[in-house]
């Protein structure tokens, strides 16, 4: 297992040397987008209409951050850590291929999917740890841009973040079919017999 | 200063301590966890926690982004002199708190929308408890984040699959929990009374300090045989497979309607924060700690 330190914009051959287990650090542009941000983006996409942000090479972060304006009336991150990524499952395929991000970045992992969509488009899903938002927040230099914060909300709108030494992050999506969560789940189904047996009930 | 005033800024500072400072015991049992991993994996996921929780002590930042839903648990002694009003007492000090903190703000309207203050219809949600021949106002906020919650269970079961079928839910609410609530969790679970108040006990359940067992012995007994058991599913530290699942089990358990066995389990993320006061008729405030 390697430790990695990546730039965006991304190039192919850099995400193909990745494996699941790798540690990585990310430096340049991720962008956060949750639930109605990814609904939202691909709506329009179907409909042909351009986005404000290009995801191209770069980091899609699930992530609703706490943000604040300060006195010279930019943004500034408060808090910013990953959310659960299994919600973003229902679409994030579709998002992967319309909009060709690098790395998927979030917690919790993802499912087949995805993962199938990470190997088509050289893509990587990275794991932040859960809750750790103080320090993801110290890890984004500047806020760069808001978009949909009036019809989304904070939690839920694009905030396009400059990052330096983003991470650690576990590689738990590779782009050769290879998902970390995934296989843990079949080593933890395969211990339920033997706790059901501890607990005395079967 | 007035008594409504101290409530209110009492109840601000209760939900600013609560997403800055881990109640002692929480922050005991992951800092024992750390000293106790093995895995190179797991240790560098706790390493991160406890610096992340550190970090927010010192800036007083929340240590997370997710601030929670807000809820208070509200004892409060029947001579108190302020009662009628603190609804709208700890509705303003949950407005207040989402700017100063500041908190995300994290209450929906269904039809609305986000409503920006972590103010909506019924939230915060109180949990009221009225003590009889008492003066003295008890305090608990507890914010909870939303990807514990997505992952907390009822089951209705049937009352002959018994103690066998209570902790069977319970090891596959864990699977089914897998690594989507940020473990090392905290889990709490009531057992009895009905569907509501089944959740209700759990949710009560993880104010009790981690280390405490339950009264009954019995129950103590589940609380230790269940912890040991979960954690030999092995999903691990933020779910990759090395480290401890579950910190502590918590157990209440109420009477039962015959034909009905409810169980309701409510999973708390690493980041189990709550924090609560005491204030009496004078207005002079006690901390608690948990």
């Amino acid at each position: 297992m390697g430790e990695f330190r990546l730039t965006t914009p991304i190039i192919e051959d850099a995400v193909s040397r990745l494996k699941v287990g790798d540690t990585l650090f990310i430096s340049g542009t991720i962008i956060t987008a949750r639930d109605e941000a990814h609904l939202k983006a691909l709506e329009l996409h179907n409909e042909g209409k351009l986005l404000p942000v290009n995801f191209e090479g770069i980091g899609v972060f699930h992530c609703g951050p706490v943000m604040k304006k300060n006195d010279a009336g930019e943004w500034t991150v408060v808090a910013a850590g990953p959310t659960t990524s299994a919600r973003m499952e229902i679409f994030e395929d579709e998002f992967i291929k319309a909009f060709h991000p690098r790395i998927i970045i979030g917690k919790g992992g993802m499912g087949t999917r995805t993962t199938k969509a990470c190997q088509e488009e050289a893509c990587v899903y990275g794991a932040f740890t859960g809750g750790a938002a103080l320090l993801a927040a110290n890890r984004i230099t500047k806020v760069k841009d808001v978009f949909w914060l009036e019809e989304l909300g904070m939690p839920e709108c694009l905030w396009v973040c400059e990052v330096k030494d983003f991470g650690p992050l576990v590689v738990a999506i590779d782009s050769h079919g290879n998902n970390l969560f995934l296989q843990i789940n079949e080593h933890v189904k395969a211990n339920v017999t033997k706790v059901y047996k501890q607990l005395n009930i079967i | 200063m007035e008594l409504f005033k101290i409530i209110e800024n009492v109840a601000t500072e209760l939900l600013k301590l609560a997403v800055t400072k881990l109640p002692d015991s929480i922050e005991k049992a992951l800092l024992k966890a750390l000293e106790e991993v093995q895995s190179d994996v797991a240790k560098t996921q706790l390493q991160t926690i406890v610096e992340n929780f550190t970090a927010a002590k010192t800036s007083l930042l929340p240590m997370c982004q997710d601030t929670g839903v807000v809820s208070f648990f509200v004892k409060v002694g029947e001579q108190f002199p302020i009662i009628a009003e603190l609804t709208e007492i700890l509705r303003n000090a949950t407005i207040k708190a989402t700017q100063s903190v500041p908190l995300r703000p994290n209450a929906v309207d269904l039809f609305k929308g986000n409503t920006g203050n972590n103010v909506a219809d019924y939230i915060p949600w109180i949990y009221w408890e009225i003590v009889p021949n008492n003066n003295v106002l008890e305090l608990i906020a507890f914010p909870k984040g939303g990807g514990s919650t997505n992952i907390s269970k009822l089951g209705l079961l049937k009352p002959g699959e018994g103690l066998k079928g209570i902790k069977k839910f319970i090891v596959d609410s864990v699977v089914d929990a897998g690594a989507k609530g940020c473990p090392p969790y905290f889990l709490g679970i009531g057992i009895g009374g009905g569907e509501d108040i089944a959740m209700n006990l759990a949710k009560k359940s993880l104010l009790r300090p981690v280390g405490e067992h339950s009264k009954i012995p019995k129950i103590a007994e589940l609380e230790k045989e269940l912890l040991e058991a979960l954690n030999e599913l092995r999903i691990g530290v933020m779910g990759l497979g090395e480290g401890p699942t579950v910190l502590s089990v918590h157990i209440e358990v109420a009477g039962r309607h015959p034909a009905s066995l409810p169980i309701g389990i409510v999973f708390s993320c690493w980041a189990d924060r709550h924090a609560g006061a005491r204030i009496d008729s004078e207005g002079n405030i006690t901390y608690l700690s948990f």
